[in-house]
């Protein structure tokens, strides 16, 4: 970490609104792309960067320089949108503003693609973001569980927990997938 | 399920919510939003909370048995 850096995470963990807003240009977009690729839509992704920058200033002064800003800040992100999410019934976030697949398999139908969507959004929200994160946008599991604050035996099975529930919801509808 | 299942259902999920990716950046600057919450943090709390904490001082004075009832109820 160059000497630059350091002092700006120093500055902002002793309140300097500057630091921060150093900060906030620096981080804005990773944040922002980390909770659209859980929210899937870009207004909510932005109000809930904002939830997120105002939440890790409120908290400036837990923050340990030591430990690097980005993965703290993607922490704080993770659970303002897990808060969203539990907020939200699951009809209310579809359809997003992601644009859909460019190469879709041809045997899978677009209702079934559209009745997996509405499965998903059934899940809890626990096990739908760790899917969405691993399975969806294919995030590391190691880079999962740090955002989240578990174990990565813990991702893995609240992955294998939400496929196992999508599969039978899915089968209930009489969908084998 | 076994592995099998577990992969097709992956891939079913990954058809069904096609990936945001990373190359993506807000609409809007961000920034002005958060400063007027910065702004507005500072001077949040409403007089009525200011209200109530001198009432609490002035009972804890007036009447130290009333401590431990409300530690009780914190």
């Amino acid at each position: 970490m160059r000497s630059e850096e350091r002092d700006v995470l120093n500055e902002f963990r002793q309140g300097s609104v500057d630091a921060f807003e150093s900060l906030f240009h620096q981080h804005q977009r990773a944040i922002f792309g980390w909770i659209l690729r859980i929210v899937r839509n870009s207004a909510t992704a932005e109000d809930l960067a904002v939830e997120t920058f105002w939440r890790i200033y409120r908290a400036h002064a837990r923050f340990e320089p030591s430990r690097g800003f980005e993965g703290w800040a993607r922490r704080i992100a993770t659970h303002a949108a897990l808060d969203w999410l539990r907020t939200r019934r699951f009809e209310e976030e579809l359809p997003g503003d992601i644009p859909a697949p460019g190469v879709a398999d041809a045997a899978v139908s677009a209702e079934i693609r559209l009745k997996t969507a509405q499965a998903f959004g059934r899940l809890p929200p626990k096990l739908r973001i760790a899917a969405t994160l691993a399975v969806v946008e294919d995030r590391p599991h190691k880079e999962v569980a740090e955002a989240l604050g578990i174990s990565v035996v813990a991702v893995r099975l609240r992955v294998f927990r939400a496929l196992r529930l999508l599969r039978k919801d899915l089968e209930q509808q009489g969908i084998t997938p | 399920m076994n592995a099998h299942d577990e992969k097709r259902m992956k891939q079913l999920l990954q058809q069904a919510l096609p990936p945001v990716g990373a190359d993506c950046e807000p609409v809007h600057d961000l920034w002005p939003a958060l400063r007027r919450r910065l702004d507005a943090g500072s001077i949040r709390a409403p007089w009525y909370d200011w209200a109530l904490l001198a009432g609490i001082g002035v009972l804890t004075v007036c009447f130290p048995a009333s401590i431990p009832l409300l530690l009780y109820y914190l």
